[in-house]
């Protein structure tokens, strides 16, 4: 040994591929190869499938269901439906909001797509068969798709099973349609500011309704060991330690007996938080046939059904000085719930964290108010890759940005500048209450706006204008600004539970007798690339290589107890419950070392992948010398073996943040619109993988993309899904989306153990903006203050229509 | 329904199957025989999850039921390398971290192994509008382009070594 010369510490470092190194994904072997394994993969012996019947109207009572035509059918094994459901106490279950949903329609139906009968069949043809002949008479009832109708004295009554209570979930009701008000800062004092200021900008901003899309739809496998009374369900779970714990609550069944896994998941951008009819379904027809069921939505019954997110019709009214420094801001929501109240946010936060909405900037006081409703329209507003109404509030805040800017006739980069928390009032307490751990705004803007050229752009910009106005082309160019902070990280137990469960996360890490080793997390990876980060995270804690770290997720059987991947809360929570309990590990090898080289603990340094005696460098004992030492030798006072587990309580959240800039084309006369640039600066604290980093800003960008020039999902007056289909959904292809400019700065979280902050939410939360304020932008000259999203080609030409530029 | 008999060839293995006349290719491939590479994202021909190479041509499997691939030679992910070899389309994939949730990936590796073979030198623009009936809704495109045109320079370079060894 003596005459091998010792690696340096960057050697051995830089073998451990740990921590800010792009290291290759573990998963892409098998991705590539056709090898993942997804839940509609699952193959059981005996397996039958089930499909929903499903309602063709928003709105009508149930005569009659005949289910006769159907289970005479050959291959049909059984039909449910809410009678069927009813003596098990399951035709309605508990949504994460806390009102309830049903499982299968009650008498009524309330949304286009509701689920209405559950066939169960041999295969998905025979399936499909029986769904055909179910017969349901339907008696149609008025329809309510406009949620500022919904509260009309005349209106239809929704929700007829809580018409009379007048106390809800979060609070009083004043109406049968009424939800909840919330309210958040100080009324009276921003009524006041406002009252007085010198510069007032007023503007409704729409935040239409979408939907996540995920590539993937939602499904499960659900099995009933009758022999040993044990239920496993294979689903599309982006939380299955919730799925396991609400499943236990709704069905009596002993959650010991219970065992959730999520399997590879194709995709999840919150469509794959919540807990859908098809999961209760598929378990209770497996109690009920012995036998497992597989249900796999298809992707109407996914855009039509499953969570759809946003739909907040935000009024707000911003005040400044004549200066452009900021002195208020007041923000009225009606939030369009749809039929049940089934939004995915932690339970004191009815309107997630829309009090976020004061965004970047230091804002004396505020006041936001939000008011849910019931629509005849799907239940769902999950988080469509963002945190908890993060996106919502960011885009309001960076349109009432630009708005001013407008009023003021300032530059809105410099008025955004002007009003920019500073870094030394980190931490900085925000005027509806967030505490936000760290950043250094004016740096990034400041890098974005040189990176950009941003004087150069605006100069462009008024030369096409000028050429535009004299009649030689008929093209605008916008230029779109957003900077952003998110909250994300849910959260600290002490105000962040979901149906009263903490939103802390674990790790457990067991080292082997040779020196490698497997962590569980209660995260589960949607294409994130967990098995590839954690590990890094783990390398740099314990100096064991990440290639010989197994990362696993997703089997409650196995994983601590975790609250799941959304809300960017892996890297957070588990990311951080990673480090410390590579801490323990790390503290108990301590202790192993200091026993084999014979001198105190505190005579050790940790040097990388090994423990060293202080002034004597050749004497070392290296992590896999140890772990075999944990297994082989007895040591007084120290138990044998080397595995810990942490449970993470966050002390707060993080607060990501960054700085977007778009460059956009558009044709006046078509609405055509050209993305020219996009350059996005991300400060996501420290960087992990910047490989992954980058990817998941490609994509989340994308998203933005998607979301602010085209995709929704959109209701007729009759309550019809418009857009129920991926030629009517709006899913860019790599045809219409550009290439980006990813930059970076680097702000560590002071309260994350490794500093992270996390980063797969941000591009969409400030993509959003920037590519609407874009649009915007162009044609501000001509006296536009707001424009709805998405801005489609029509909706574009609409606005150069309205604005008289045909003419 | 009455089953009939339908024969084609996978990933150069004779299959003969004995299905319903409407069962969807990707139906077979998938729950027949048990190639679960190939996925299925709408079943209305719009994702390209499911797309499988066809007798040479790039088909969407939810496209068209099996018996209409009587006698096809069908390729799919699961064929185009080994776990020891990987297709070169499957290395760059992996290099260019062109992939999040893999989900889209095998469609997108079949199509790309099919359009490289049409255009072995393409421009980024070629490749985006080749690629442009396969939806991904993770990566944004940008490394799957960068994976693609990473992979035809690799096949070029490989012909190229393998033209002078012939010479």
């Amino acid at each position: 040994m003596d005459d091998v010369k010792t690696p340096s510490s960057e050697e051995r470092k830089s073998a451990l591929s740990g921590l800010g190194t792009s290291r290759k994904r573990v998963e892409d072997a098998r991705f590539t190869q056709g090898k993942g394994n997804y839940v509609d993969d699952i193959k059981l012996k005996g397996m039958l499938f089930g499909d929903f019947v499903r309602s063709p109207v928003a709105h009508a009572k149930i005569k009659k269901i005949d289910t006769a035509a159907a289970l005479a059918l050959p291959g049909v094994h059984a039909v449910l439906t809410a009678a069927d459901l009813e003596p098990l106490g399951l035709h309605w279950m508990p949504t994460l909001a806390g009102d309830k949903q049903m499982v299968l329609a009650d008498g009524k139906v309330l949304f286009q797509g509701q689920e209405v009968a559950f066939v169960v069949g041999d295969d998905r043809y025979a399936v499909s068969d029986g769904v055909a002949l179910v017969e349901v008479e339907y008696d149609e009832l008025p329809v309510v798709t406009d949620p500022f109708k919904a509260e009309m004295e005349d209106a239809p009554v929704l929700r007829e099973d809580i018409a009379d209570q007048k106390e809800g979930a979060h609070g009083p009701r004043r109406h049968p349609n009424h939800i909840f008000t919330w309210e958040s800062g100080d009324k009276e004092g921003t009524n006041k500011v406002l009252d007085e200021a010198e510069v007032v900008a007023d503007e409704m901003v729409y935040y239409h309704r979408t939907h996540p899309c995920p590539l993937e739809t939602c499904g499960c496998v659900a099995s009933m060991d009758k022999v040993n009374g044990k239920l496993t369900v294979w689903g599309t779970f982006q939380a299955p330690h919730a799925v396991r714990t609400v499943a236990s609550l709704i069905s009596s069944i002993p959650e010991h007996n219970i065992r959730i896994i999520s399997p590879d998941i194709g995709g999840g951008f919150g469509n794959k938080v919540g807990v859908y009819p098809g999961y209760v379904c598929a378990i209770v027809a497996s109690i009920v046939t012995g036998v497992p069921i597989k249900w796999v939505e298809d992707r109407m019954d996914n855009l039509m059904a499953t969570a759809f997110a946003r739909d907040y019709w935000m009024h707000g009214k911003i005040s400044a000085t004549k200066e452009g420094k900021i002195t208020g801001l007041w923000c009225h929501t009606t939030a369009d719930h749809g039929a049940f109240d089934a939004c995915a946010d932690p339970t004191k936060f009815p309107a997630g964290f829309m009090n976020i909405c004061t965004g970047s900037y230091d804002i004396p006081v505020a006041y936001l108010a939000v008011d849910g409703v019931y629509t005849n329209k799907a239940p769902g507003g999950v988080a469509y890759r963002c945190s908890f109404r993060v996106t919502e509030a960011s885009y309001f805040i960076e349109r009432m940005i630009e708005v001013l800017a407008l009023k003021l006739g300032m530059d809105s980069a410099e008025l955004r500048s002007k009003n920019f928390i500073k870094k030394e009032q980190f931490p900085y307490t925000s005027a509806l209450g967030w505490e936000y751990d760290s950043g250094d705004y004016h740096q990034a803007w400041d890098k974005a706006l040189e990176a950009v050229n941003y004087k150069k752009l605006r100069e462009d910009q008024a030369k096409q204008l000028e050429l535009f106005k004299s009649g030689k082309s008929r093209k605008l160019i916008g230029i779109g600004l957003s900077h952003f902070t998110e909250i994300v990280g849910a959260g600290p137990v002490k105000n962040c539970d979901i149906l009263g469960l903490g939103m802390f996360d674990a790790c457990e890490i067991r080292i082997h007798p040779t020196g490698s080793a497997i962590a569980r997390l209660g995260t589960i990876s949607q294409g994130q690339g967990h098995a590839t980060t954690f590990a890094q995270i783990l390398a740099s804690e314990i100096g064991i290589p990440a290639s010989d770290i197994t990362l696993e997720e997703g089997d409650t059987d196995t994983a601590p107890y975790g609250l799941g991947t959304y809300g960017s809360r892996s890297t957070p929570v588990a990311g951080a419950a990673t480090a410390m309990a590579g801490r323990k590990i790390r503290a108990k090898a301590q202790m192993i070392a200091a026993y084999l080289l014979e001198v105190h603990d505190d005579d050790l340094e940790w040097d990388v992948d090994r423990f060293v005696v202080k002034g004597a460098p050749e004497k070392f004992k290296t992590m896999k010398e140890i772990a075999f030492a944990s297994y082989n030798q007895a040591i007084p006072g120290v138990e044998p073996g080397l595995e810990a587990v942490s449970y993470y309580d966050p002390p707060n959240m993080t607060y990501p943040n960054g700085a977007y800039i778009c460059v956009m084309e558009i044709d006046v006369d078509t609405g055509v619109s050209e993305i020219k640039k996009v350059y996005a600066l991300d400060d996501c604290g420290t960087r992990i993988n910047p490989m992954i980093i980058e990817g998941q800003v490609h994509g989340g960008l994308t998203e933005a993309l998607a979301i602010s020039m085209g995709q929704e999902i959109a209701y007729d007056e009759q309550g019809n899904v418009m857009t129920g289909t991926l030629m009517d959904f709006f899913v860019p292809t790599a045809w219409e989306t550009p290439n980006y400019e990813t930059d970076f700065t680097e702000t560590p979280s002071p309260h994350h153990p490794i500093g992270a902050k996390g980063v797969g939410e941000s591009p969409n939360v400030g993509g959003v903006s920037a590519f609407s304020n874009a649009v915007h932008d162009a044609f501000k000259s001509f006296g536009l203050t707001q424009a709805h999203m998405p801005h489609d080609h029509w909706r574009v030409w609409k606005i150069a229509k309205d604005l008289g530029l045909h003419n | 329904m009455e089953k009939i008999n339908v024969s084609m060839k996978v990933n150069g293995k004779d299959e003969n199957l004995h299905v319903e006349p409407r069962t969807l290719l990707v139906h077979a491939l998938r729950e027949h025989l048990e190639y679960t590479g190939a996925h299925i994202g709408c079943s209305s021909s719009h994702c390209g999850a499911c797309t499988v190479d066809l007798n040479g041509k790039s088909v969407k499997s939810c496209t068209i039921f099996a018996p209409q691939a009587e006698g096809a030679e069908i390729l799919t992910v699961e064929g185009i390398g080994t776990p020891d070899k990987l297709h070169v389309i499957q290395e760059m994939f992996k290099e260019h971290h062109g992939l999040q949730c893999g989900y889209c990936t095998p469609g997108m590796i079949m199509r790309s192994y099919r359009f490289l073979q049409e255009n072995p030198n393409p421009t980024e623009e070629e490749v985006r509008f080749g690629i442009s009936g396969n939806l991904c809704r993770c990566t944004g495109y940008q490394n799957i382009v960068k994976s693609i045109m990473a992979a035809a320079k690799k096949l070029n370079e490989e012909a190229n070594v393998e033209k002078k060894e012939i010479a």
